[in-house]
């Protein structure tokens, strides 16, 4: 597949993000190409595969399936692969795992197969295999010539050593001479130059000096070089390719697809097939695939991840409707207004890649690094050359030499590998706590943080609403309740329920329970009508917060709901504002539900009815004052805001826009990793920091010594190895 | 010294083994689930006779 191909050391893109999720037309394109060759292969997602026990589980359950011919269980990936016959159907099987006590999600195997056959990665892991063969071998011919091999035995050894490394550097240090040619040929100097320059310089020196009889040659050197150079672009690669996966899973448990009436029949399309005029139905507890129009049905729309409102709100004939909003409780038929490109849903992402390329790039630790040391290495090994040309009247063997174990000892060995092994450290810890990196740079803007501002729906708060003291009415209206809200799939009533439920409220003994869309549930007890949905359907006068409302016999009842906030949201705030954060709630709903979740959270400053453009205009204003503002949100309306913050992070149930935007994704429910996140983020640019000045501190050290003609091949390979490995030992240290 | 014509074909001989191990190892996907294989070698399932 080619999107692997432009993974690698590519140009950077002005999105950093997209490189990593997914693009829409790539997904369609992708699942184009799956329908064309659908071959019985089903993909599940297991998130809560984690033992020996549940591998076998899934596994014998799957084989007992008829129809399933084999199916395998990835736990790193924690999915497993079905090959089956074509008439099993993956909600079968994930009725199957549900009994066993395993949830599945079907998985859009198109969508993955380019993470499969990830050839790059396995490309980079075979140069390293080689090296490091090869640099076990020549070590081993070179500790003879090191320990005092002489004349014959000593050019022997070093006629064996340049047959393993000469191969091994060209086949492994491919890599590294393409991304040079590239960056030379835009007129940069790169990291890879110098390190291309090193590698060619070091195996021809070492060619020549063995066909002279030399005593120094450096093929252990280039191999070395090569190796620990590939380790850390593997781990850099490898870093990469877990937040790629990861975001590839997200997407593909999207099914961009809706249902088209064509002359009263129903037919299931791609989006990217719809037109305006089209008519669409929508079912209860679907998303709006397209803007438009209901022109027949009832029903309640869930606008949450669009404006921050927490209240459904009706739709009936004649309401616009946009995409992205959920349909709570009736099937709604819409005439689409507009689709695909045109769709509110995708203007508002237009806004985002305004926002992005507004962005200034940011600058990584590592590439200032390598701005200032690709320079200062030619100016070295070159001064270096000139002055023992000069001063030894025109020995160009000897001057070569010396420029070369300049190169060589000052490769940036421990450079390459000082950024990678902190991130694949720093972001592995972080992985396991729910959190993905998408970006390796989002942990160094981590560090810088100094405010943060949080929407409210479905990020400080689940999006769920909970009833507030259900106690506080009579046992007889609480049992009708319970047993007319058991009867309906709005949030609200399952709430309810569920909330009268846990208090132990046995449902009454209501008769012809329907479900009026749009409006709510009715039903008849005792002889009487009784009803619980909206407030003007009941008759009943509203009140300020969120509630649905009971009519029952001549009286009204109002049950209030508060949005439940996540788990770990006090916890994460409070550790931030002991952090000395300046902590802001923005949000796109009405006064009180805000006012109230700010005072429960203890945040002092916020604001409700927020626009957009407000919410972006408040992350440019805090920048403005010489903040760095760490956005948290979820919805389309935090979209703009995301993408202008200085780092951003969504929760993995936003919508794919606010998750292009964001260069963090919150996996769990908890909220508290976002405050061990900055942590994180701080000590991983320190320990970076802390891992140049080491890789320096041995180029000091070192770097006299080769300039003055003193440094043998047994110094450059000592000064390579230790100043690797204790960079590696440094990036472990995180806490 | 004549012993070194021995020795270092053999050294050479025996990481040419692990290297085409490797490959090997590479092409048939090995490497794919690393911890999925940690845990499989727990289960009791294919203990008395190999999978089919």
């Amino acid at each position: 597949m080619t999107v692997v191909e432009d993974f690698g050391r590519a140009p950077v893109s002005a999105c950093p993000a997209c490189a990593v999720v997914p693009s829409a037309e790539r997904i369609a394109a992708l699942r184009a190409e799956r329908d064309g060759q659908r071959d019985g292969r089903i993909m599940l997602s297991l998130p809560l595969a984690h033992c020996a026990a549940c591998i076998s589980t899934v596994e014998g359950a799957l084989a007992a399936v008829p129809g399933v011919r084999s199916a395998r269980v990835n736990l790193t990936l924690k999915r497993v692969s079905i090959d089956a016959a074509h008439d099993v159907t993956a909600a079968n099987l994930i009725a199957v795992l549900a009994r066993e006590g395993q949830e599945a999600h079907e998985l859009d195997p198109g969508l993955l197969s380019s993470t499969e056959t990830d050839r790059q990665g396995r490309d980079l892991l075979m140069r390293l295999g080689v090296a490091f063969f090869s640099m076990m071998n020549v070590m081993l011919l070179s500790v003879a010539v090191w320990s005092g091999a002489e004349d014959a035995t000593r050019d022997l050894f070093h006629w064996i050593s340049g047959a393993i490394a000469l191969p091994t550097v060209i086949f492994a240090g491919q890599p590294f001479f393409k991304s040079a040619w590239a960056s030379l040929r835009v007129g940069r100097l790169g990291m890879d130059v110098p390190i291309s320059l090193a590698l060619i310089l070091a195996s021809s020196i070492s060619v020549y000096e063995t066909w002279m009889s030399g005593h120094h040659a450096y093929f252990d050197a280039a191999v070395m070089l090569a190796f620990f150079l590939l380790l850390g672009r593997y781990l850099d690669h490898r870093t990469r390719a877990v937040a790629r996966s990861a975001a590839e899973e997200l997407a593909a448990l999207e099914v961009p697809r809706a249902i088209v009436l064509e002359d009263g029949v129903e037919v299931e399309r791609a989006i990217s097939a719809i037109k305006a005029g089209d008519i669409v139905l929508v079912r209860p507890g679907a998303r709006m695939p397209v803007d438009g129009v209901v022109i027949h049905g009832a029903s309640e729309v869930d606008r949450s991840l669009l404006t921050g409102e927490s209240l459904p709100v009706a739709a009936g004939e004649g309401t616009l409707v946009s995409a992205g909003e959920v349909n709570l409780t009736g099937p709604l038929t819409l005439r689409v207004t507009a689709a695909g490109k045109d769709s509110s849903l995708h203007r508002m992402a237009d806004l985002v890649a305004v926002a992005e390329g507004a962005k200034t790039r940011y600058t990584s630790l590592a590439d200032r690094a390598a701005g200032a040391y690709s320079p200062l290495v030619h100016l070295l090994s070159f001064s270096a050359f000139g002055y023992w040309m000069w001063a030894t009247g025109g020995d160009l063997r000897y001057a070569i030499n010396i420029s070369a174990a300049v190169l060589i000892i000052t490769c940036p060995c421990a450079l390459g590998l000082a950024v990678p092994a902190v991130i694949t450290s720093a972001s592995g810890k972080l992985f396991r706590k729910g959190l993905l990196i998408k970006d390796g740079t989002a942990l160094e803007r981590l560090a810088e943080v100094d405010a943060v501002i949080f929407d409210k729906t479905g990020t400080l708060t689940l999006g769920m609403p909970e009833p507030v003291a259900l106690t506080d009415h009579p046992a007889e209206v609480l049992a009708v309740a319970a047993a007319l809200a058991a009867g309906s799939s709005h949030p609200l009533a399952r709430a309810l329920a569920a909330g009268a439920l846990a208090d132990g409220v046995v449902p009454a003994l209501v008769q012809d329970i329907r479900e009026v869309p749009g409006h709510g549930i009715e039903g008849v007890w005792n002889g009487a009508p009784v009803r619980l949905g909206r407030a003007d359907w009941c008759g009943a006068e509203a009140v300020p917060q969120t509630a649905t409302y009971l009519r029952l016999e001549g009286s009204t009842h109002a049950f209030a709901f508060t949005d439940r906030p996540r788990p770990g949201a006090a916890e994460a705030v409070a550790a931030l504002q002991a952090a000395g954060m300046r902590v802001e709630l923005l949000s796109g709903d009405s006064e009180a539900p805000v006012r109230e979740l700010a005072a429960r959270l203890g945040i002092a400053h916020w604001q409700a009815g927020v626009l957009p453009e407000q919410k972006a205009a408040r992350v440019a204003a805090l920048s403005a004052e010489g903040r760095h503002v760490l956005m948290v949100g979820d919805g389309l309306n935090d979209t703009a805001a995301l993408a202008a913050a200085h780092v951003s992070i969504s929760p993995a149930t936003a919508l794919d826009a606010a998750r292009v935007a964001s260069d963090i994704v919150l996996l769990g429910q908890d909220m508290a990793p976002i405050a061990d996140a900055v942590r994180i983020g701080r000590q991983s640019t320190k320990r970076m920091v802390e891992n140049f000045l080491i890789s320096g501190g041995y180029n000091v050290v070192a770097v006299p010594l080769a300039l003055v003609g003193m440094a043998t091949p047994l110094a450059a390979a000592l000064a390579m190895s230790l100043s690797s490995i204790t960079v590696s030992l440094n990036a472990m240290r995180l806490r | 010294m004549e012993i070194l014509a021995i020795l270092i074909p053999v050294s050479l001989l025996l990481g040419g083994i692990g290297l085409a191990a490797f490959f090997w190892a590479m092409k048939t996907k090995q490497f794919d689930d690393p911890d999925g294989d940690a845990q499989r070698i727990l289960t009791k399932d294919w203990d008395d006779r190999p999978k089919p």
